[in-house]
Formats: structure tokens, C-alpha cells, sequence
């Protein structure tokens, strides 16, 4: 396929749409979703009911939060945009078979490292911004690197080693903010330190590019749509995304075709570690945000980034609508909370969506093995390989 | 305060934060011989604290609270069983997503609900409370830490001696080859999660209505994951788990504790001591094949 034949808009959606259709038999899985939105939808309306919520004013809160006006379209595009780019890195490392869980803390070390360049240089202009950004995204990816060097060194399993590093970074995060290494004034009139770091310089911050045509459109949702649609097309069209995704399939096999897989595997997961820290660098430089180091910098953007790719089902261009219906929810649900319902039942919400999306390709599987068919080919995600290690 | 007494009180708070992590650790660590990675062992936590004291609340008695309290983490357990075992979704995004839907449900509810606080009574050892040092810590406690006494020996005999415990440990270990010997892998690892389910829910529960007397939002705190941290950190023996529970409790104790005392020292370490020392565990035991084979891998007759 060459790059001319994407030029065409049509083209291009035919093959978005394609994407987005199942395959053989799929068709009972799209209807199973959809049933099981409608139930998660009726559960989470059910919830409100039993605790003497409505429903209808609640979704209308949601509405009105997150894409009733220009306000609206300005928070959510500001929420999409770290999720996306967690999104696209969690499908990365999951495309090579790796399961990385970990992108809360890496979100934060992209932070912690964001905001110690962003302190300590001292650029004109823009150029702030761009290291800022680029010492996030090293810094996360340092950081998911590490649980890439304890796999190739001692085979440590990368679910668990990643988890458990995310509780370290926060810790560390909270730790550092109150050090002289992020805080100068290190003490307030009260003697006690700031749970945050100082403020970083009026030209770290990332401005909006416009208002098209009163959203205000912000440069990290332009970063973000460009590494989805990047990795998507290196890992559909590129002999390095091929090898990667050969990688997830079956490590053997790619063992044996010359795939270098500790260091390829090693790889994805940094890559997909600096992406999550491409998000905290995002988060703070933000414009709408304080400029300033916290452990509560992450806000969850990381985990639900991670959902996010869940549901995606690891296609970075699905990836995209999918971080919007995330970002809607969370930009809906600051509003719900205004309301007086708590903002948790966006997390119920948010929760009951995944499964929705999770479950049915499984069921199918299930039921279609329970009939004695011949098993389809496994599911994208079900399956993933937790140790490329131990095939390899 | 003397320092003796200043000890006790420490040993006293590290013991009380001690024993529901080790009654979770006990069931996580069954799960983890079985092969299950189980992470959505917060959730059963955190759901069984909830609904213990929301039972507890509508029934007036802590006691019944306490048992909901199990019957919730069977619920867990169970769903996580069929996710993971039957339906083959991958362990780690059923955990994840159990996480999610408990920590969302519980925070939503306890916002939008009152419920009258209830405990469990206490219960303490004549004469053996009045050991000096560790008499009070060990001897005086909400009658439910006893069963502590009799679950860890159980579980111990269940896994180590018994045949369904020898059959576990072949389907943590390797499952294929316990396959053809013709034991039901996934039935094995789902039962495995049903008691992981059922003593994280008596853990998350004694939480609620044994020490606390309430329900507060996420109430848990990531105690889940450190559970998962003192079964690495044990090794995936019981009693190094045990041993690990212990560790974790007291260090969270001394971090509540020491400000008091005048002593400074840094909160974060403390706070991430289990983490960093389930890391440290891991690293150094992976070569010593103390890690079940099979651990966090799923199942399927035919795949490798």
C-alpha cells in the first residue's frame, strides 16, 4: 500500500471502519457489546435509582460537562489527550506480548522528570516545553525500562514487576516534591513543605494553538492523534512492526526467524513506558493546570489510559474514539460531581464499559468450544503471553 | 511514656495491621501456588470491608457483617475464577478491572449511604495478656484475629499435604503435565480463587467491622497489593509469607507511630518498604525456582 492511496479521505475510513469490524463470525460479537453496553448502561442507571439519583439528570450532567459547549470540548479534548497517548503506548508492549500495568507510575516519573529539567533549565520560549516533554517521556520510559531489565535479568514477571513499581514512583514522587531537588522555597509561612514542587517558569506551559471555532484545541491532543496514527501505521505497514507484532503472536516462531526477542520485548516495553511519561509531561505543562509537581499529578490518567487500550483491544487507531468516550466520562463526570452525585459513578461507569467491551469475544470462544467447533483464532488481548522470557 | 510502654503500643498497632493482611495472604498465596496472579485481591479486600459494614449496619450485628464480608470475596472469587479460568480473559485485566469496578462501587455507595458503625467484641487470653511487652499485642484482640491460629495451619496442611493441595501445586507448577494426568486444570485454579476469594474477604472484613468499625472511601489503601508483595516476598512459602505480613504490618505501624515519638524518619521508605523489598525478592529468587512455573500464565489444552 503506498502512502498516495491514504490520501483519500474515503480510503482512509474505509479502512478505519474495517479495522473496527470483527471478523468471521464477529458479527454476534458486535451484537453481544452491544447488548452488554445497554446493560452496563442499565446497571449504572439502576445504581443511581436504588440511591435515590436520576438517571436522566445525571446523563444530562455528563452531556452538558463534556460536550454541550465550547467549555466542554475544550476540558474533554484536554482529558483525550493523555489517554490516548497512555493508550497507544499500553498497545505497543501489548502487540509484543508484553502486558504492561504500570503506567500510573510511569505517567508520574515522566513527571517527576519533566519538572526537574523544567526547573533546572532555564530556555527561551518554547524550547521549555519541548525539553520538558522529552524528559518526561525519557524518564517514563526509564522507568518501564527497569521492569524490561528485571525480566532480562532475572525473569521477573512484567505485570507484577511494573505494578509493584508504580507504588514505588508514587512514593518517590511524593518523596522528591518535598526535597530541595523540586522545591527551593522548600518551607511555607506554616514550616510545613508544600505537598508540590515549585511552579515551573511561565514558558513551560503548553498553549492552546486556537479555537476552532470556540474549542480550544490544545497541542498535546495534536501529539497525541499523531503517535496513535503513527504507531499504527508502523506496526501495520513497517518490518520492525511486523517483527514486533510476530513477537506477540508467537515468540517462538520469531525467535527462530532472527527477532532478537529479549531486546525487541525490552524495547516495546520502554517504548510504551515513554509514551505513559509523554502523558505526565503533558499533564504538567498543561494549560489549564497548577505547573507544579504532585503526587496526584497522575489523576488515574494511567490507569484509565490502560482501560482505555483494553477496550481498543490494543488497535491504537480505535484507541482514539475509545480515549474520547474515557475523556467525556471523566470531563462529565467533574461536572456530575457538581451536581451532587459522587464522581465515582463514572468509575462504575468506566469499569462496566470494559467488561462490556472484554467479555464478548471470549464468550463466543467459550460457547463455540462448548459446541465442540473448531476454535477460532484466539482473541486479540485474551491471550497475551505474560513472560516472553520463558518461550523465548 | 516509658519505652517499654511505647513498644508495646507499636507491637500492639503493628499486630492489629498486621492480621488482615495476613488473612488475605493466606488466600493469595494459595491462589498464587495454583498459578493465578491474582491482583483483584484489593478488590475482594475492599468489597468484603464494604459490604461487612453495610450488613453489619442493616442487621445490627458485626458478626453477620463479618461473614457478608466472606461471602462478598467468594463473589470475587468467583467471578474472577470464571473470567480467567473459563473464559480465558488474561488474569491481569480481570484483576485490574475487578479493581476498578469495586474501588468505583464502594466509594460511590459509602458517599451516598449512612450506616451505623458496628464491631466485633474483643477477646482476651486471661493470664497470657498479662505478659509484659507482648501480652496486650498478641493476647488482647478482636476475637476474629484468633481464627488467624487455626487458618494458618489449615492452609498449610491444605497445600502441603493434602491431595488437593499436592494437585495445586502441579497446576501452578506445570500444567500441562498435571493436565494429563488428568487433573482438571482451570477447576483447580478456580477453586483456588474461591478460598483466595473467602479469607481476602475475611481479611478485608476484619478490617471494617474488626478494627475500624467503618467504612471509609478506599478504605483498603493498596493493602491488596501489598499482600501480593509478602507472598513474593515470602517466596511462595507460608510461613516466610507470614513472616512478610509481619514485616509489612509493624513498618506500617512504626510510620503511624514514630512522628509521635519525635523520631524522623522518611514516611516514603516506610510507606514503600514492601514494594521495594518484594522487588528486592524477586529479583533474588527467580533463579532459585522458588516462583511457581506457571505463575500468571493462562491455561488452554493444546497451547503451549
Amino acid at each position: 500500500m503506498s502512502a498516495a492511496s491514504l490520501t483519500s479521505g474515503d480510503e482512509i475510513a474505509r479502512r478505519f471502519l474495517a479495522r473496527l469490524r470483527p471478523g468471521p463470525g464477529g458479527w454476534i460479537a458486535t451484537g453481544l457489546t452491544v447488548v452488554l453496553v445497554a446493560v452496563a448502561a442499565g446497571a449504572s442507571a439502576l445504581l443511581l435509582l436504588l440511591t435515590g439519583g436520576s438517571p436522566s439528570a445525571s446523563a444530562a450532567a455528563i452531556w452538558t460537562g463534556s460536550l454541550a459547549d465550547a467549555t466542554g470540548w475544550t476540558t474533554t479534548l484536554l482529558n483525550a489527550a493523555p489517554l490516548l497517548l497512555v493508550a497507544v503506548g499500553a498497545c505497543i508492549c501489548a502487540s509484543a506480548g508484553t502486558f504492561n500495568i504500570g503506567q500510573e507510575g510511569q505517567v508520574l516519573i515522566g513527571g517527576l522528570a519533566g519538572a526537574w529539567v523544567g526547573l533546572r533549565l532555564a530556555l527561551p520560549g518554547p524550547m521549555l516545553v519541548v525539553m520538558v516533554l522529552i524528559a518526561a517521556a525519557v524518564g517514563g520510559g526509564a522507568w518501564a525500562a527497569l521492569s524490561a531489565l528485571m525480566l532480562r535479568l532475572r525473569g521477573v514477571n512484567v505485570p507484577v514487576s511494573t505494578l509493584l513499581m508504580t507504588f514505588l514512583a508514587i512514593q518517590l514522587v511524593t518523596f522528591a516534591v518535598s526535597t530541595p531537588w523540586l522545591q527551593e522555597s522548600a518551607q511555607g509561612s506554616s514550616g510545613i513543605a508544600d505537598a508540590a514542587s515549585n511552579p515551573l517558569p511561565a514558558n513551560a506551559r503548553l498553549a492552546g494553538f486556537g479555537q476552532y471555532p470556540s474549542v480550544q484545541l490544545n497541542v498535546g491532543l495534536f501529539i497525541a492523534l499523531v503517535a496513535a496514527v503513527g504507531v499504527a501505521l508502523v506496526l501495520s505497514r513497517s518490518r520492525w512492526g511486523f517483527r514486533v507484532r510476530m513477537l506477540g503472536l508467537n515468540p517462538l516462531t520469531a525467535k527462530h526467524t532472527g527477532v532478537r526477542v529479549a531486546a525487541l520485548g525490552g524495547f516495546t516495553l520502554a517504548l510504551s513506558g515513554a509514551f505513559a511519561g509523554l502523558a505526565g509531561g503533558l499533564l504538567l505543562v498543561s494549560p489549564v493546570g497548577t505547573n507544579r509537581l504532585q503526587a496526584g499529578l497522575s489523576d488515574n490518567f494511567g490507569w484509565d489510559g490502560l482501560l482505555v487500550a483494553l477496550v481498543a483491544r490494543n488497535r491504537p487507531l480505535v484507541a482514539i474514539p475509545v480515549s474520547l468516550v474515557f475523556a467525556v466520562l471523566r470531563a462529565g463526570g467533574d461536572f456530575l460531581s457538581a451536581t451532587g452525585v459522587p464522581y465515582y459513578l463514572v468509575d462504575v461507569v468506566k469499569a462496566l464499559l470494559v467488561l462490556a467491551f472484554v467479555a464478548p469475544p471470549v464468550l463466543i470462544d467459550l460457547f463455540s468450544r462448548r459446541r465442540g467447533a473448531t476454535p477460532q483464532a484466539a482473541p486479540d488481548m485474551s491471550v497475551v503471553p505474560t513472560k516472553v522470557k520463558a518461550a523465548a | 511514656m516509658s519505652v517499654l510502654d511505647s513498644t508495646t503500643t507499636i507491637l500492639a498497632s503493628g499486630v492489629r495491621l498486621t492480621v488482615p493482611l495476613a488473612f488475605a495472604a493466606c488466600g493469595e498465596y494459595i491462589a498464587e501456588r495454583a498459578g493465578t496472579m491474582n491482583i483483584s485481591v484489593e478488590a475482594m479486600m475492599l468489597g468484603a470491608a464494604f459490604t461487612s459494614i453495610a450488613t453489619a449496619s442493616a442487621t445490627g450485628s458485626a458478626t453477620v457483617g463479618l461473614v457478608a464480608g466472606v461471602v462478598t470475596g467468594l463473589l470475587l472469587g468467583f467471578v474472577h475464577g470464571n473470567f480467567s479460568h473459563r473464559a480465558q480473559i488474561n488474569t491481569f485485566v480481570v484483576g485490574l478491572v475487578l479493581n476498578a469496578l469495586v474501588l468505583g462501587l464502594t466509594s460511590y455507595l459509602i458517599t451516598t449511604n449512612e450506616f451505623v458503625s458496628h464491631q466485633v467484641h474483643m477477646l482476651s487470653i486471661p493470664l497470657l495478656q498479662d505478659i509484659p511487652l507482648i501480652g496486650k499485642p498478641l493476647f488482647s484482640e478482636r476475637w476474629p484475629a484468633f481464627l488467624l491460629l487455626a487458618l494458618i495451619p489449615l492452609t498449610w496442611w491444605l497445600v502441603e499435604r493434602s491431595r488437593w493441595g499436592l494437585e495445586l501445586r502441579a497446576v501452578g507448577e506445570n500444567p500441562q503435565a498435571a493436565d494429563v494426568t488428568g487433573i482438571k486444570v482451570n477447576m483447580r485454579r478456580r477453586q483456588a480463587l474461591l478460598w483466595c476469594g473467602a479469607l481476602a474477604g475475611l481479611g478485608g472484613a476484619y478490617l471494617a467491622v474488626g478494627e475500624v468499625g467503618s467504612f471509609n472511601q478506599n478504605m483498603t489503601a493498596g493493602r491488596g497489593y501489598i499482600v501480593i508483595a509478602a507472598v513474593i516476598f515470602g517466596a511462595w512459602r507460608l510461613g516466610r509469607t507470614m513472616l512478610g505480613c509481619l514485616v509489612f504490618g509493624l513498618s506500617d505501624a512504626m510510620r503511624l507511630a514514630l512522628p509521635a515519638l519525635g523520631v524522623t524518619l522518611n514516611a516514603q521508605l516506610l510507606v514503600a518498604a514492601p514494594y521495594l523489598l518484594a522487588l528486592l525478592a524477586m529479583l533474588l529468587f527467580t533463579t532459585q525456582h522458588r516462583e511457581p512455573g506457571a505463575l500468571g500464565r493462562p491455561f488452554e489444552r493444546g497451547s503451549t
